[in-house]
């Protein structure tokens, strides 16, 4: 057995950091996606991860299918999940209250947990890495392929989305709507399409997400919940609704978690990133990077 | 009081007073009883947690940690310390409390999601805690042999003396939280609801308010938590996680929010569904769950107690 | 009414209160003597709905001085104007709709009464005893506005002029010293116009000084002791209706176009 360094460690520690941060980074892109065009809270956001594990699950080990195919079918089948969702209950409770559009995205969250028991029971899957279980070695911490794997999407992530918002038609007037929803009506902007292609988005992220993570940490029907939790904490961290704050906030979250587990105490590993979302909140709630003004810009 | 609620109080004393007659007699419906003791334990939580939502206009998706913290202190004090359990029911109180105060000043502070969010956090908190601290709660597999009640001297520990002191508890609060709903302080939360600026205007402290109903409908579901251990002897912190924090806000909300009535007749729905008649869905509760919330959101926005009247008008007609 | 004698009772200093880009008061200052009529008028848009909430304390100012009787107050919470005694009622209605008439008036009655949450959950004696004067009062100030038949329905159901007169009950409970109404006669027709006049008189003989922003003009003739004109969020003209109705910059800012000239 070689000897492990601390200097080692501290990589692993940070390696590990970065790539559950990643995770933590995509979601709260999902929860800004959304929240930026319909100012709703996606409760639901971490099931899209889940479902994205699990549905990879299916196509990889029970389908069989060729890692990339299975791959771009789990993306579409969780965006069309996303789709649905918004059609049959955000898109009929228009005008309805922030406590009513909290608890339908409950409801739903609870909904998708209940069928992914139904479909796949209590335990946890897992399907092969992407490129080999060999792991590399890098100053004495032993890296496992897929957290690459995971930092090349969280990247390719970053670099289609920018594009996609600075680009695009479609995301110019997203962007639009994220203003000031009234005048991008005015100019003619579909706000209903907007809002339906944000879950849709949003869907898919968490789908990538939950794709690739599934190899390192597995995927069970609950999980949801917690991811949801703590890349809202990153959303909040890097200002909701800031695109490259919740990057950074989620990586810097993960990073943290890793630490705290791998030095202090691994019991604790999730009330610490718990316990920053609760002192943000309270201390400044335009999140760390926002600046306190501000707290309502939607800046990409 | 008004009428409506006195016809409705004394209507549920009825029902109360028949229901172990007949289910003691009946042996198909025998364990009932057990069963309506948890709904009256949950029934304490969600008056509290209607009269936030419903009349507070706050949401909280940790309430299942007040009612974890009320069990955890009852039973710590009273296996390790020797406390007498109705003290020890009175320190929760005190600790849960307190514990809803310092939470709730910064908390309430915060508007819709960010408020469901914070609760959200601070009840996974609390369950971290209890996994955590072995030496103190006993860490996952939590702790046993907790006392039951006794009222000078005389046993509670039947089912029937339990049922009547936890129904009779549900009675009390239920009085008092109807009292406070018709008095200047549910007057002022009902105006906060309908014009915040106009409650300003007319000098509501509407801040002050959110944080005492928020502590109010702590120390509910702290003395439900003790009631909780005294009942079924141990403690494991799977009792007290996220998604019974969900499951009471879905009680209160499948009930109707807005009306206090509508919470207990929520939460006797739920209960019975989750403890009896989902049996047949077993592991699959989950999915009946989310659709019916989903259906009495989408569709019955006021919950299943706004049948009542459109029923008793259908009634009247013949 | 001699206004010179009595003594100042709001004196309002360099005001100044913006929305992002809008100046909606711009250094505004002005004097209330006490238990007087003071009528504001100006255009739409003026600043008079703003000055109102500043005063109020609904929202902050950017800069000036508010006095109450001496006691300065630009920047404290609405709460506790309200308890300084001012109160208001709002140009769009802002009545509780889905609590009865009754209950309305009751909330007005929130700061004089002080029965906390343990008093109320057991209904001891002394919170019955005060939750019957609520209500008595409250009938009174009903009555007072002449809503008393109407105390059980809901006040969303009301029509618009009755709300407005609810709002002024509401805002009467509270016992203040004074009374700002934003458009009272807004909606109302003729005869409701007679009551109101009447109505802000009775207001007047308890002592209770009373600012009233309204377009309707023979109204503010009739009634007022004195009048500020308010454009763009300043003070254009001050002084006795009469001076008003012949100060040629007034004309030319706003009665000349929004009001018939030989109306008034
Ligand atoms: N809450 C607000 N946010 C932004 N602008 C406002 C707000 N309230 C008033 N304004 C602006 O301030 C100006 C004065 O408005 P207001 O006080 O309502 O006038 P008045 O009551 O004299 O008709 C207007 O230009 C109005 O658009
Ligand atoms: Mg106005």
């Amino acid at each position: 057995m070689t000897k492990i360094t601390l200097t080692g460690q501290l990589i692993q520690y940070l390696f590990t950091g970065v790539t559950v941060g990643s995770i933590y980074a995509m979601v709260a892109v999902g929860f800004n996606i959304i929240y930026n065009v319909t100012d709703i809270i996606n409760f639901a956001q971490g099931e899209f991860v889940m479902l994205g594990g699990l549905i990879m699950v299916f196509f990889t080990v029970t389908a069989k299918l060729p890692l990339p195919l299975a791959f771009v079918l789990t993306v579409a089948a969780v965006t069309g999940v996303g789709v649905l969702m918004e059609r049959f209950t955000i898109n009929p409770l228009k005008n309805a209250s922030v406590l009513t559009m909290i608890i339908v995205t409950i409801a739903v969250s609870i909904l998708f947990k209940g069928i992914a028991m139904f479909v796949w029971g209590k335990d946890p899957y897992i399907f092969p890495p992407f490129s080999g279980s060999k792991p590399l070695f890098f100053y004495g911490a032993a890296i496992q392929t897929q957290a690459l794997w995971v930092l090349f999407m969280t990247a390719v992530m970053v670099v289609l989305m920018t594009i996609f918002y600075k680009k695009t038609r479609y995301g110019k007037a997203m962007l639009a709507c994220a203003d000031n929803p009234e005048a991008a009506r005015l100019v003619g902007i579909k706000v209903n399409i907007m809002i339906l292609i944000s879950f849709a988005l949003s869907a898919a992220i968490g789908a990538v997400a939950g794709a690739v993570i599934t190899p390192i940490s597995l995927m069970e029907y609950d999980r949801g919940a917690l991811l949801a939790l703590k890349g809202f904490g990153a959303a909040v961290l890097g200002g909701l609704g800031s695109f490259y704050g919740a990057v950074v906030a989620g990586i810097f979250l993960g990073i943290i978690e890793s630490m705290c587990a791998g030095l202090v105490s691994s019991g604790y590993k999730d009330a610490v990133a718990l316990i920053l979302l609760l002192l943000v909140l309270y201390v400044r709630p335009s999140g760390l990077f926002g600046n306190v003004e501000a707290s309502k810009i939607k800046e990409f | 009081m008004r009428s409506s609620n006195r016809k409705a109080l004394l209507g549920l004393t009825l029902f109360l007073i028949l229901f172990p007659v007949v289910a003691m007699n009946v042996t198909a419906i025998g364990h009932y009883l057990d069963i309506m003791i948890f709904v009256g334990i949950y029934c304490l939580i969600n008056m509290g947690l209607s009269l936030l939502m419903g009349y507070a206009g706050q949401i909280s998706l940790g309430h299942a940690a007040f009612f974890g913290l009320g069990a955890y202190t009852s039973g710590i004090l009273c296996t390790k310390f020797s406390m007498s359990p109705w003290l020890a029911m009175v320190a929760g109180v005190g600790i849960t409390g307190l514990v809803a105060y310092i939470v709730g000043v910064p908390s309430l502070k915060l508007k819709g999601h960010y408020l469901a969010m914070a609760t959200l956090g601070f009840g996974v908190i609390v369950q971290i805690f209890f996994n955590e601290e072995v030496s103190l709660t006993g860490g996952p597999s939590g702790f046993s042999d907790i006392p039951g009640l006794s009222i000078l001297g005389f046993s509670l520990d039947n089912d029937l003396c339990y049922y009547i002191l936890v129904w009779f508890l549900v009675l009390l609060t239920l009085i008092f939280s109807l009292n406070v709903i018709h008095s200047r302080i549910g007057r002022a939360l009902r105006s906060l609801h309908d014009s915040e600026v106009a409650a300003d205007a007319m000098g509501v402290e509407t801040s002050r308010y959110k944080i005492i109903i928020f502590v109010l409908s702590g120390v509910y579901a702290s003395i439900a938590g003790s009631l909780y251990t005294h009942y079924v002897g141990f403690l494991s912190p799977s009792s007290f996680d996220f998604f019974l924090s969900i499951k009471l806000v879905m009680m209160v909300v499948v009930g109707g929010m807005h009306n206090i009535w509508g919470a207990l007749l929520g939460t006797w729905l739920l209960t019975f569904l989750g403890y009896e008649w989902l049996h047949v869905f077993r592991d699959f509760d989950i999915l009946v769950y989310g659709a019916i919330l989903l259906g009495v959101v989408m569709f019955l926005p006021d919950g299943l107690v706004a049948l009542v009247p459109r029923m008793s008008r259908v009634w009247k007609r013949g | 009414m001699n206004t010179e004698s009595s003594p100042v009772f709001l004196h309002v200093e360099n005001l100044e209160k913006s929305f992002g880009g809008v100046q909606a008061l711009k250094g505004l200052s002005f004097k209330v003597p006490q238990g007087i009529i003071k009528a504001i008028i100006g255009p739409n848009g003026a600043g008079k709905t703003t000055l109102f909430n500043v005063i109020t304390g609904i929202l902050p100012p950017n800069g000036g001085a508010i006095a109450l009787n001496g006691i300065s107050i630009e920047g404290r919470k609405a709460r506790e104007i309200a308890r300084l005694g001012v109160s208001r009622t709002f140009q769009n209605v802002e009545v509780f709709g889905r609590m009865t008439v009754l209950e309305n008036v009751m909330v007005g009655r929130h700061i004089q009464s002080r029965a906390g949450i343990i008093s109320t959950g057991f209904r001891l004696p002394g919170m019955r005893r005060e939750e019957r004067q609520i209500r008595e009062n409250a009938m009174q100030h009903l009555t007072f506005v002449g809503l008393e038949n109407r105390a059980t329905e809901l006040a969303g159901n009301l029509p618009l002029g009755e709300q407005k007169l609810l709002e002024v009950a509401r805002a009467l409970a509270t016992d203040p010293k004074m009374l700002l109404l934003d458009e009272p006669a807004g909606g109302l027709n003729t005869r409701e116009t007679e009551g109101l006049a009447a109505l802000i008189h009775r207001i007047l003989e308890q002592g209770i000084t009373v600012v009233l922003v309204e377009h309707d003009m023979n109204l503010v003739m009739d009634i007022s002791d004195e009048i500020m004109v308010m454009n763009f969020g300043e003070k254009i003209a001050e002084g006795k209706p009469k001076q008003i109705k012949n100060d040629p910059l007034v004309i030319e800012a706003y009665l000349g176009e929004e009001v018939d000239y030989s109306d008034l």
